[in-house]
C-alpha cells in the first residue's frame, strides 16, 4: 500500500519574502551593499588620487570641491575613506573568516569529544590567547615582513580561540539536550549530529560573535597601521587615517570624525544584517501560513 | 469570611482574552483545588492574586485578600504582603532556588526583609522552619547549597521559604508535578499539616485531579480561561454534573482497550526466542574526586539487573527517580555501555560495539523521551526531524520515498502529513508528542523504549497518546519498555512490570499482580503513595458520611 499526499514545500520565493520583510535585514543588507560598492567604485574611480600630495590644500575643512574636507597632506578624505574601505574591510573580514574558519570546527570538535581531546585544544587556546593580538602580530611580521596580508594573518590567529571558545560554550549547552539524545539513538555519529543539530542552533551566537570580531578587526588594522606593521602608505586605511588625525583633532575635526563614522556606519550595517540573518533563520519567526 | 475573594476577574494580555469571569474564594483553613490543563489560566490566576503578571497583562474584576483590595494595591503594598500573608510555591524546585546562596540564607531573607530581624534572630527562626519541613540540624546545616539536595528536599526548602512567616495564603502552583510519587506523597502531607497548623488557607493548582481530590476541600474547574464548575470536592467528583468535570475524571482514569495482551512471564521465555535479553547487567559511575589521587568509591546507579522482553510483549519499569531506570534505558539502547553484564537484542551482543556494527540494532530499537519540548531540534522542520532515524537503512531512500514514509508514520499516528513542512514549535505538547512517536516508528521497530512518555501531558492528551501506544502495540506488535514513575499508566498498557528500587530489580510479574498485591518495600511504597481518583473519592465520601 502506498500513501500519495500532495504536500506544499516552502520554496525558496518564501524565503526571499521573509528577508525583505525583516526591517533589519533590509537596512543591514542596504548598508553593507552601499560600503560594499563604494569599495569596488574606488577602484575605478575617485574624486581626488590618493596618493598625490598637494601641501598647499592641506587641513582644509569640508567644501563643495572637497566633501569631506582634506588631511594635513592635502589629501581628499573621501577619496581616502572610498580606497581606504577596499583594505580595513578586507583585512577585518578575511580575519573573522579564518577565525571563524578555524576555531569553530576546532570548538565543536571539543565539545563533540569532551575529556582529554577537549582539555588540549582549549588550553592550546589558551595559549595562542595568552599573547595579545599586538604581540603575535610583531612576531608575525618581523618573521614574514610588514603589509596587509601579514596583518590579516595576524589578527586572524587572534581571533581563532575567541570563537573556539564561543563554539564550544554553545555547543556544550546543545550536547546534553534530548534531541540529541534521540540522533544518537537514530545511529548518527558525533560529526553528522555536530553538522545537522549542534552548529543549526548555534549560528546565532556565532554571528553576534562575528560581528563584534568584525568591528575589532577594523579597530586591531588601524592600531597594526599605527606602528607601521598595517596597511603600508601611501595606500590609506581607516584606523590609519584615525590614528593620523588624533593630534589634530581641535585643528581639523574632519579628519577624525569621517574616517569614523565610516567604520561605525559599517560595523552598524553588519551588526544588523547579523541581527537580521538570525531572526530569518530562526524557525520561530516564520510567517503564519 | 473567605481570606482571598475573586469576583468577576477578566484577564487580557495584548489583544488575547486570558480569563474570562473567574469567581473563586479561599477561607482561612480551607484547600481550594483549582484544576484545568495547560493554557486554562491557572496559573495567571495565582499571578494575579501576587500581582506578579506579566507587563502587557490588563486586569478587571475584583480581588481582595483579607480586606485588602488587590488589583488597586501599589507595588510597595503588594511587596509587604508577597512572602509575608501570601507565600508561594514553584513547580520547578530545580531553578526556584538560587544557586549561589545557602539554604539558610534563603529562607532567613524573607525573615529580615519583613521583619527586620536581626541575622541571627532571623537564622535561628529560618533553622525552626527547615526543622519543620522535614530538613533536620544534623543532616541539613544552614550553610548547605541547593545543590546539594535532591528535588525532594530542594522543594522542601522552597515550602520553609513560603511558610516562613506563617502566612494566612499559601499558593502552590503544581508543588509535587517534578516529583516522584513517593515524594509526592511526603511533599502533600506536609503542606496538609502546615495547614492544620496555622489555619492557612492553601490554594492548591494542579493539573492532576486525584492530587487535588485528595487534598482539597472545594475544587474549582477551569478551561479556557473560565471556570466550568465550583463546589465541594467530593460531591463535584461522585456526581460529575458537568460534562467537562466527567471529561477530565474519565481521562484521569482511562485505560485503553487492549484486544490482545501478552500473557508470558518475565523470566520464563516460553516458546519463541526473547527479543531483548538483558544478564547482570551493572553500572558504576565514579565516584567524586576527593583530592588530586583519591576518589570516593563508585556509584553503583545499576547493580546486577537481568530481565528478557518478548517480541510484542509490554513491560513497564517502575522505580522512584533516581533508582537507575534511566540509565538502564539508555544501556538498553547502547547509548551508554554497561561496566559488566551483557545486553543482547534479537540475539546480537550490543555491548562494547562500534556504530556501524550497530546499525542493524538500531533499526529495531527506537526510543520515545518523556520531554516533548526537548526531543525536537527547533531548527529543523518535522520532515527531518521524523526521518531521523532512517539514517540507519541499508539503502538510503530517495527524497520523494523518504516524504512518502514521513508522510505515512504522520499519519499513523494521528498528523497531517501536511504537517511535515512545520518546525517543532507550531505544535501543541500532545502533537509533538506523537511527532516523537513518528519519529520512533518510522523504521518498524521491533522494540521501543518510551522513558516516561506520557508525564508530561494533560489528563485527556495522556489519555490520547496512551491509546496510541496500545494500537501501535496491537496493529505493528511493537514490544515496548515503559520507564514509569506513575503506576496508572503501568497499569494501562503493560503486562508486565519490574520494580527497580537503588539499581536493583526488587520484584517482577504480571502487571495486575503485583500492582494489586506488591510484595517488596519498594512496590508497597509506590502502590501507597500512587493518587488514584476512585480511591480519593470514595475516602472523602467516607469522611463526610
Amino acid at each position: 500500500m502506498t500513501l500519495r499526499f500532495d504536500i506544499p514545500r516552502e520554496n525558496f520565493a518564501d524565503i526571499l519574502v521573509k528577508a525583505f520583510t525583516n526591517r533589519s535585514f533590509l537596512a543591514g543588507f542596504v548598508i553593507t551593499v552601499l560600503v560594499a560598492a563604494v569599495a569596488i567604485v574606488s577602484f575605478f574611480w575617485t574624486p581626488f588620487d590618493v596618493t598625490r600630495l598637494i601641501i598647499a590644500d592641506k587641513t582644509q575643512a569640508p567644501s563643495p570641491a572637497h566633501w569631506f574636507g582634506t588631511d594635513h597632506f592635502g589629501r581628499d578624505i573621501l577619496s581616502m575613506i572610498m580606497v581606504g574601505a577596499r583594505n580595513s574591510i578586507a583585512v577585518a573580514l578575511v580575519a573573522v573568516g579564518i577565525g571563524m574558519g578555524i576555531g569553530v570546527p576546532l570548538g565543536a570538535f571539543a565539545a563533540a569529544r569532551g575529556g582529554i581531546v577537549d582539555e588540549a585544544v582549549m588550553r592550546l587556546n589558551d595559549l595562542v590567547f595568552a599573547f595579545p593580538a599586538l604581540l603575535s602580530a610583531i612576531m608575525i611580521t618581523a618573521i614574514f615582513g610588514p603589509g596587509a596580508l601579514n596583518a590579516i594573518i595576524a589578527i586572524g590567529i587572534f581571533n581563532i580561540p575567541v570563537f573556539a571558545r564561543v563554539a564550544r560554550a554553545g555547543a556544550l549547552a546543545i550536547w546534553p539536550r534530548e534531541f540529541i539524545l534521540a540522533a544518537r539513538a537514530a545511529g548518527k555519529g558525533r560529526t553528522l549530529i555536530t553538522l545537522e543539530h549542534v552548529l543549526p542552533n548555534i549560528v546565532t551566537l556565532l554571528l553576534v560573535q562575528g560581528t563584534i570580531q568584525f568591528a575589532l578587526g577594523i579597530l586591531a588594522e588601524a592600531g597594526l597601521s599605527y606602528v607601521g606593521l598595517g596597511t603600508q602608505p601611501p595606500m590609506p586605511s581607516w584606523g590609519r587615517m584615525l590614528f593620523d588625525a588624533q593630534t589634530r583633532m581641535v585643528a581639523a575635526p574632519w579628519m577624525a570624525i569621517f574616517p569614523g563614522m565610516a567604520i561605525v556606519v559599517t560595523v552598524l550595517g553588519l551588526n544588523l544584517l547579523g541581527d537580521g540573518i538570525a531572526d530569518i533563520l530562526d524557525p520561530k519567526s516564520r510567517r503564519q501560513r | 469570611m473567605s481570606l482571598l475573594e475573586i469576583e468577576k476577574l477578566s484577564l487580557s494580555i495584548g489583544d488575547t482574552p486570558i480569563l474570562r469571569d473567574v469567581e473563586l474564594s479561599v477561607a482561612p483553613g480551607e484547600v481550594m483545588g483549582l484544576v484545568g490543563e495547560s493554557g486554562s489560566g491557572k496559573s495567571i490566576t495565582a499571578l494575579t492574586v501576587m500581582q506578579l503578571l506579566p507587563w502587557a497583562a490588563r486586569a478587571t474584576g475584583r480581588v481582595t485578600f483579607d480586606g485588602i483590595d488587590i488589583l488597586a494595591a501599589s507595588e510597595d503594598q503588594m511587596c509587604a504582603l508577597r512572602g509575608d500573608d501570601i507565600g508561594m510555591v514553584f513547580q520547578e524546585p530545580m531553578t526556584a532556588l538560587n544557586p549561589v546562596k545557602t539554604i539558610g540564607e534563603q529562607v532567613a531573607e524573607g525573615i529580615r526583609w519583613h521583619t527586620r530581624a536581626s541575622r541571627a534572630d532571623a537564622e535561628d527562626r529560618a533553622r525552626k522552619m527547615l526543622d519543620r519541613v522535614g530538613l533536620p540540624a544534623a543532616q541539613f546545616p544552614l550553610s548547605r547549597y541547593p545543590h546539594e539536595l535532591s528535588g525532594g528536599q530542594r522543594q522542601r526548602v522552597v515550602i520553609a521559604i513560603a511558610c516562613a512567616l506563617k502566612p494566612k495564603l499559601l499558593i502552590a502552583d503544581e508543588p509535587t508535578t517534578a516529583l516522584d510519587v513517593v515524594l509526592q506523597a511526603q511533599i502533600l502531607d506536609l503542606l496538609r499539616d502546615l495547614v492544620a497548623e496555622n489555619r492557612m488557607g492553601l490554594l492548591l493548582i494542579s493539573h492532576d485531579l486525584a492530587v487535588v481530590t485528595e487534598m482539597a476541600d472545594r475544587i474549582t474547574i477551569v478551561r479556557h480561561g473560565e471556570v466550568m464548575e465550583t463546589g465541594d470536592t467530593a460531591r463535584t467528583l461522585s456526581e460529575q454534573l458537568h460534562p467537562y468535570t466527567r471529561q477530565l475524571a474519565q481521562a484521569s482514569m482511562h485505560v485503553p482497550a487492549r484486544a490482545r495482551t501478552h500473557e508470558v512471564g518475565l523470566d520464563n521465555p516460553l516458546g519463541a526466542k526473547p527479543l531483548l535479553q538483558v544478564d547482570s547487567v551493572t553500572r558504576d559511575y565514579p565516584g567524586r574526586r576527593k583530592s588530586l589521587l583519591k576518589r570516593a568509591a563508585p556509584i553503583r546507579a545499576v547493580d546486577d539487573v537481568s530481565f528478557s522482553i518478548d517480541p510484542g510483549q509490554s513491560v513497564a519499569l517502575v522505580g522512584r527517580s533516581g533508582c537507575g531506570k534511566s540509565t538502564l534505558a539508555r544501556m538498553v539502547l547502547a547509548l551508554d555501555g554497561p561496566t559488566s553484564g551483557t545486553i543482547r537484542f534479537r540475539g546480537q551482543d550490543i555491548v562494547g560495539k562500534s556504530e556501524a556494527e550497530l546499525k542493524p540494532a538500531r533499526r529495531d530499537m527506537q526510543v520515545v523521551f518523556q520531554d516533548p519540548y526537548g526531543s525536537f531540534d527547533p531548527r529543523q522542520k518535522v520532515e527531518k526531524l521524523v526521518a531521523e532515524p532512517l539514517h540507519v537503512l541499508e539503502k538510503k531512500p530517495t527524497n520523494g520515498e523518504r516524504r512518502e514514509m514521513v508522510a505515512k508514520a504522520l499519519h499513523e499516528v494521528g498528523l497531517s502529513p501536511r504537517d511535515m513542512d512545520k518546525y517543532p514549535h507550531e505544535f501543541s505538547g500532545g502533537q509533538r508528542q506523537r511527532l516523537s512517536i513518528a519519529r520512533a516508528i518510522i523504521t518498524r521497530p521491533k522494540l521501543v523504549v518510551a522513558d516516561e512518555p506520557v508525564s508530561a501531558l494533560d489528563v485527556s492528551i495522556r489519555a490520547q497518546v496512551l491509546d496510541l501506544f496500545a494500537e501501535l502495540n496491537q496493529k505493528l506488535g511493537i514490544a515496548y519498555l515503559f520507564i514509569t514513575h506513575d503506576l496508572t499508566v503501568a497499569r494501562a498498557i503493560t503486562d508486565a512490570v519490574m520494580v527497580m528500587h537503588d539499581g536493583k530489580i526488587v520484584e517482577r510479574g504480571k502487571t495486575s499482580e503485583v500492582l494489586d498485591h506488591p510484595q517488596s518495600e519498594a512496590a508497597k511504597a509506590l502502590v501507597a503513595a500512587a493518587p488514584d481518583l476512585h480511591r480519593a473519592i470514595a475516602r472523602r465520601l467516607q469522611e463526610q458520611g
